[in-house]
């Protein structure tokens, strides 16, 4: 088993037929996603990668049966693109578009709310489960099967860790890229949830970032909810305040989103938190 | 993009909430051309907090006395930012203060309203020391900010009668504008009561980054330094920072932690810089570029995970644009054996370590500070 995208998952591309999606949509199909439909309008009755190309979702859905969908539209397309998707249920929407307008976030997140579809991002790295499916850019050559659920704010901080895992023999169930947003779809916690209801996912690892307080509800929930054992790093312990640190949503506002009350707030809860991120990986092997 | 106080003001009066009658000057002479009723407040127009404890905020009684003020806050350094401008604004009465804002709640995932009667004050203050004189609603995402949401939230403030509908018509019109103009915040603190009335004394807004390309007219962003606006004009994510080594890297996360190496093992980073995800040799380069115009920087370390990235790109970038300063290098992931063949035949030297890459920064740093001492 693994959470939110594995072998059941027929995948949709949004924006199939531009520059990032032709090639992450080879990239998909490589490590074994069943990508089967792309919509970008006006190209219908095409094919990328030999994948048919539609007009609208929702004749892609009627003629493929997709269930899910990942979108690499530019930012201007991005809200109109993922509300299409949510009308037509498809369920997780994985949005990798960075530089999304916050109120259209809140739309997209609001009406996938109401429809009871999960969103992954806006600005993530999407979601992969190794050996069976990748929704996103994350490289599949890092991964490897195994125990290990990965929950994350940030691409390539993800992939440095991952790379730890799998060298210290440390296999991966899925790992979730969140966003670097300030509105996101999937929070920490609906993360956690999901891992700790997997039984293969045996330990967790967290990585945050300075901003928001989505640290800090993940370590309420993990002290109430989650017996598996969680690992935590944090990045930006030395960034200044008031400035925005290349994520929309990293940035410590006032005393709020520090690095330190994350840490805090992780730690009482009984999270070992790492000091480096090449620290991870042998504080997971300690505790599984 | 933060604004200032005088340029929030515009889009309040734009949008019909009530603003003190006031100008903007630059030079202290101006006062004199200024059709105002005295007592006036002058006030320095800076996008850092606190400038009234500074002494960036006077009353003055009468225009001589406006000029000379004038005369003392321009030039003035207010946490580090030279006071431009001061707005001249005609002083108000304040009976009582409140506070209103819409932000963005990142948690909940939509616009909310915060409100207190305890206004004047920071109101993350008022949250430590009283929270439960804090009302708080939140907009619906599809619906907006109806009317009687902006009541229940008066209600809790304490107004009534026609103050009460007064204070609707503010919650409604600023949430129209938070909405309409893609704001990140807007705030008003202290919304006052001046003479029976209500009026914006002070106000914040902070517009979504994100959304500028689809709104025209739009202020200058001050907020970036020349460098910060140099490397966005190439779509790179630089921030300028106070330390001596230079930071290249991709992906905001390890950026961030790259920094936080550095700290770990004893430096100090002079940037942050994200050449993003799929990172041209181009990029690269211009990178290379910008981070060492930056003065006193003495060393460069170059962290680059390939994802999406390949590092023969990167690679390339960095032979076209070899650093001048001496650089530590760590490049691994996609296409390493080319990425790191490159930089060999260029005579350049990377390791694959990152905690490693930083070790090496920070002495190469320390190096450059000793021969810099001895000559």
């Amino acid at each position: 088993m693994a959470v939110i995208v594995g072998g059941q998952t027929r995948l949709l591309v949004q924006g199939i037929t531009g520059y990032q999606g032709a090639f992450h949509t080879g990239l998909m199909l490589q490590a074994g996603t069943k990508v089967v439909a792309g919509v970008t309008p006006g190209k219908g009755g095409t094919k990328t990668h030999n994948v048919p190309v539609f007009d609208t979702v929702d004749e892609a859905v009627r003629a493929t049966g997709a269930n899910a969908c990942c979108i690499f539209v530019p930012a201007r397309f991005a809200r109109d693109a993922a509300l299409e998707a949510i009308a037509s249920r498809l369920d997780p929407v994985v949005i990798i578009t960075e530089g999304m307008p916050v109120h259209d976030a809140i739309e997209v997140v609001g009406y996938a709310r109401q429809q009871g579809v999960r969103v992954v991002g806006p600005n993530g790295p999407g979601v992969t489960t190794p050996g069976q499916c990748r929704v996103g850019i994350m490289p599949t050559q890092l991964f490897k099967p195994g125990p290990v659920g990965l929950v994350s704010r940030s691409g390539t901080l993800t992939y440095e860790v991952v790379a730890g895992l799998t060298r210290a023999g440390l296999g991966q169930s899925t790992a979730v890229g969140l966003g670097g947003d300030p509105v996101v779809g999937t929070s920490f916690v609906e993360a956690l949830e999901l891992f700790n209801a997997d039984p293969e996912t045996r330990a967790i690892v967290l990585l945050g970032e300075i901003g928001g307080s989505a640290e800090e509800e993940a370590a309420r929930y993990i002290k109430a909810h989650v017996r598996k054992p969680v690992v935590a790093y944090i990045a930006g312990r030395t960034a200044p305040a008031g400035k925005r640190m290349g994520h929309a949503g990293a940035v410590i506002s006032g005393t709020e989103g520090t690095a330190d009350h994350k840490i805090e707030a992780l730690e009482t809860a009984g999270v070992r938190v790492a000091t480096l991120p090449s620290g991870v990986a042998a504080l997971v092997k300690a505790r599984l | 993009m933060k604004l200032h106080e005088y340029q929030a003001k515009e889009y309040f009066a734009r949008y019909g909430l009530p603003v003190q009658k006031g100008a903007v000057i630059e030079r202290p002479e101006q006062v004199a051309t200024l059709a105002l009723r005295y007592p006036v407040v002058v006030k320095a127009q800076v996008l850092v907090g606190g400038r009234g404890k500074a002494g960036g905020v006077k009353l003055a009684a009468t225009p001589k006395e406006a000029e000379a003020r004038a005369r003392a806050i321009l030039g003035m350094d207010i946490k580090g930012e030279r006071v431009t401008r001061v707005l001249v604004v005609e002083a108000a009465d304040i009976e009582k203060e409140y506070y209103l804002a819409f932000v963005t709640d990142r948690a909940a995932g939509r616009v909310a309203a915060i409100a207190s009667a305890e206004g004047g004050v920071e109101i993350e203050t008022v949250a430590h020391t009283a929270p439960e004189k804090i009302a708080r609603a939140e907009a619906d995402p599809f619906l907006g900010f109806p009317d009687f949401q902006a009541r229940v939230v008066g209600r809790r403030l304490g107004f009534t009668g026609a103050l009460l509908e007064e204070f609707v018509k503010i919650a409604a019109t600023l949430y129209r504008l938070y909405w309409a103009e893609d704001a990140d915040l807007a705030e008003i603190n202290p919304l006052a009561l001046v003479g029976g009335h209500l009026l914006c004394v002070d106000a914040k807004l902070v517009l979504d980054d994100n959304a500028l390309y689809r709104h025209a007219n739009l202020p200058a962003n001050e907020e970036m330094t020349e460098l910060e606006a140099a490397a966005k004009k190439h779509g790179l994510s630089y921030v300028e920072l106070d330390g001596d080594i230079a930071v290249i890297g991709n992906g905001a996360g390890l950026v961030m932690s790259t920094l936080d190496l550095l700290a770990h093992f004893g430096g100090r980073a002079a940037n942050f810089l994200d050449v993003g995800g799929g990172a041209s040799a181009e990029a690269m380069q211009t990178a290379l570029g910008i981070v060492q115009r930056k003065p006193g920087v003495r060393a460069v370390f170059i962290n680059i995970f390939g994802g999406i990235t390949r590092c023969d790109d990167v690679a390339r970038g960095i032979v076209e644009n070899p650093p001048k300063v001496p650089a530590s290098i760590r490049l691994t992931g996609t296409n390493e054996a080319e990425g790191q063949k490159i930089l060999k035949d260029a005579g350049i030297a990377a390791g694959l370590d990152p905690d490693e890459g930083a070790r090496v920064a920070v002495q190469l740093a320390r190096d450059g500070a000793k021969t810099r001492g001895g000559r």
